[in-house]
Order: C-alpha cells, then structure tokens, then sequence
C-alpha cells in the first residue's frame, strides 16, 4: 500500500508492506536511524517519535496508521544547527550515559512540556514513565527537564 | 518481532467497518489505536487475516453530557478522556483510573473502546465500568443494541460482541458527588496492575470492579452486598476475593492476589467513604 507521510517536515512517499511498523519504515525505508528500537515490546519508550505533536511508541504503530500525517523524529528537533532547548539541557546537565534511551527520552521529553510546561518534579518523573534508562540515569534526565521548563 | 501478514482496510465510518466486518467475519479484527490488538500481533498470539482500521472514524471520537448518563464515543483516546472536564466532573473514577492505564504515549494512541472490547482482565478501564454499571452500545448488522456491563465480559479476552458486531459508545449513570477510589498495586512504573480496585460509593451502596482478579473484569459482589448491609469498610473487604478465580504467575500467587484484593478493596471503601 502506498503511503504518504511527512517526516520532519518533509514529504515521504513509499510503497510498504501493511504489517510494517512504524519504527521500522522510519529506520529502514526512510533511512533515519536516530530513532532506536529498544525492547519491541512498547514497553522502553526508545523508539518515541511525535504523530501529529503528541508522543508516541513507533514500535506499536503501524506504517499505514500514519498514512497523511506528521511524524517528528529526533533528527528533526534542531533547526539551524541549533540544538533544542531540550537537547542542549540534555547536554549540559550530562542527562545520558551510554545515550540509546535519549532520542525517545528527549522526544518524550518535548511532549511532555508541551502539554504541561510547568510540571513538578514528581509530574516529571510520571510523565516520563512509559521512557526506560538502564543507566539509571533518571535523576540527570529529570534535572534536565525541570531545567527546560524554568 | 513483525506480525504475520494481513488484508489492511481502512474505514472511514462505522458503516464502512460494519461492512467489512459483515464481508470478513470472523477473520477480521477491528483496529482502533491498536495498543492492546499490535503487541498480540506480535507476538503473533493474534494472526487476524483482516484488519478493519477504525482510527479514523472521527464520528466515534467524543465525550457528551447524555442527560442522565455520560456517553463516550468508542473511539475516544485515553488521553482525551484523561484530560476532559466533563469526565472529571460527571466521573473523576474514570478520569483517575485513566491517567493510570500504560504511560503518556500509550494514551496518545490508545482509546477506551479499544481497551474495553479487548477484554483483558489486567485492563483497568473494565473495573471502573463495573463499577459505574455501564451500559455498552454495539452497532451490527442489526442496528444497534445496548449491552449491560455485566453480561460483557464473557471469558478471557472475549466479550459479548458478535464477530460483526462493533462497540461503538461507553454509557456512564452520572456519578457527581459520589464518593470514588481507584486503587492499583503493581511493581513497575507503567505495568499492569497486579490487581487493582474501582470503588464508587453512592446512597449507601458500592459499585467495586476488581482488576486482574480472574479470568474476565469481575465485580466484588459479596464486598458490595456487606456495604449494601450496613458494613464496616473493613469488614466489607474481607470478602473482597470471594468468588474470584485468579491466577498464579510470576509477580503474584493466588493467595497473594486474593490478599491484595481484600487491603486495595478496604483502602478503596475508606477512601471512598472518607
């Protein structure tokens, strides 16, 4: 089936497969890989993306679910050669250690204060409940958030 | 882990999804936001050979005041339930028990019809159901017809609908100023719950939907008869996991489950009476 969807501002159009999912079309068809496939279970929340603004698991999602619509991934969040606000927090309150969580940290992250852009720490750490770090890096990703939110 | 393959129709109103399903049967399977019916796929415990994509049947995606009742298009997302005024005022139970089903993402996508029909005792959404004493409304080749909450949950992950049968609008009895609780006891941020407890207290009777307490939603039946009769609510917990069957594996055994339903069910009444 033939699909159109635009990613980052720009207009992808191919021929998938129905049963292709989301993160795999993104990854393998579009060719962006920042988005990572963690535990293929939409459980880990490391192959976050937004579909029309909200933040969402690509891994449970199929390909022609966002046929029409708009999908940011993290390869879209800088403009300019500018980080994100969230990005660069990311960076200077060291929120990642060995980084596979981050792109759907960060993606869920920007989601959150979207819809909340003065949270609590506590709302902090629910909002990001469904986006696991094996490092146990939580404490420097909810640092970074609240410093976003300031 | 890819699903195995599938016819793929997109419909773009109930009747074109009724039509489908009339054509199709049994080999369809509806998908609303797809977050209970795509983890199935799989782990191909489910291998439908039609999928009907209902997700886009904006008809079905509403919350409205029904008079005496509440009614909530099937197609509905957590989400939008979650945040709706009108359900924090008319059922702060289901916007409470909502904020607590999966994480942020999951209610992005996923909608209170889908999790109903899908009939998972581990769902929250059932327990507030029974709780409220829903009516559900199906749509079929028939026209339409309401069914009981409590003539729904017919056996795991199996409902009273029709296999060209869809669910299409979630009926609430008004419950402002009712005392409420929903209680869930689970180890992990975003898990299901181990077992969890929907209370709704109103006039001296008590709605309790159990979660994960057997093989379908079940009711508290005997805990709701000993408040009906005048009972303490701690002593109406003591029957709480009367009746119930659930099942032993790794986060919980029986015994501690039946436990679990007996302290969240006394937790939920006091808070509910409070």
């Amino acid at each position: 089936m033939e699909i159109s969807v635009k990613i980052n501002g720009e207009e992808h159009r191919h021929d998938v497969e129905p049963r292709t999912l989301l993160v795999h079309y993104i990854r393998d068809q579009v060719g962006l890989t920042g988005t990572n496939i963690g535990c293929d279970t939409s459980s880990c929340g490391a192959c976050t993306v937004h579909v029309n603004g909200e933040s969402v698991k690509s891994c449970t999602m199929f390909a022609v679910q966002a046929d029409g619509e708009e999908v940011l991934t993290i390869e879209g969040l800088a403009s300019n050669g500018e980080l994100h606000p969230m990005q660069e927090a990311f960076r200077q309150c060291h929120a990642l250690q060995c980084g596979y969580c981050t792109p759907g940290m960060v993606m869920a992250s920007v989601s959150l204060l979207k819809e909340n852009p003065n949270p609590t720490e506590a709302e902090v750490r629910e909002g990001l409940e469904g986006n696991l770090c094996r490092c146990t890096g939580y404490h420097n990703i909810v640092k970074a958030v609240m410093e976003v939110a300031k | 882990m890819i699903p195995a393959a599938f016819e793929y129709i997109r419909a773009d109103s109930a009747d074109a999804a009724l039509a489908a399903l009339a054509e199709h049967g049994d080999e369809a399977k509806l998908l609303a936001g797809g977050h209970s019916l795509i983890p199935l796929m799989r782990f191909r415990l489910a291998r439908p050979e039609v999928i009907v994509d209902v997700g886009r049947v904006d008809d079905l995606k509403y919350i409205r005041d029904g008079g005496d009742h509440l009614a909530i298009g099937a197609l509905t997302r957590h989400c939008d339930v979650e945040t709706s005024d009108l359900v924090k005022a008319e059922a702060p139970l289901l916007a409470a028990a909502t904020s607590h089903v999966g994480d942020p993402q999951v209610r992005h996508r996923g909608t209170i019809g889908g999790s109903v029909a899908h009939g998972d005792p581990a769902s929250d959404i059932p327990s507030v159901l029974l709780a409220f004493g829903a009516t559900l409304v199906a749509q079929g080749p028939g026209g339409e017809r309401e069914i009981a909450v409590d003539d729904f949950f017919t056996g795991f992950l199996e409902t009273a609908l029709e296999p060209e049968e869809m669910l299409t609008e979630i009926r609430l009895p008004k419950a402002a100023g009712a005392g409420w609780s929903f209680q869930k006891f689970n180890r992990r941020a975003q898990d299901w719950a181990i077992v969890g407890v929907s209370a709704l207290v109103r006039n001296g009777s008590a709605g309790i939907g159990l979660v994960n307490m057997d093989s379908t939603p079940v009711r508290a039946a005997a805990a709701e008869a000993a408040v009906a009769s005048g009972s303490s609510p701690a002593e109406a917990a003591e029957s709480a996991a009367e009746g119930c069957e659930p099942t032993s594996d790794l986060n919980a055994s029986v015994e501690y489950r039946q436990h679990l339903a007996r302290v969240l069910t006394r937790r939920a009444l006091e808070e509910a009476t409070g």
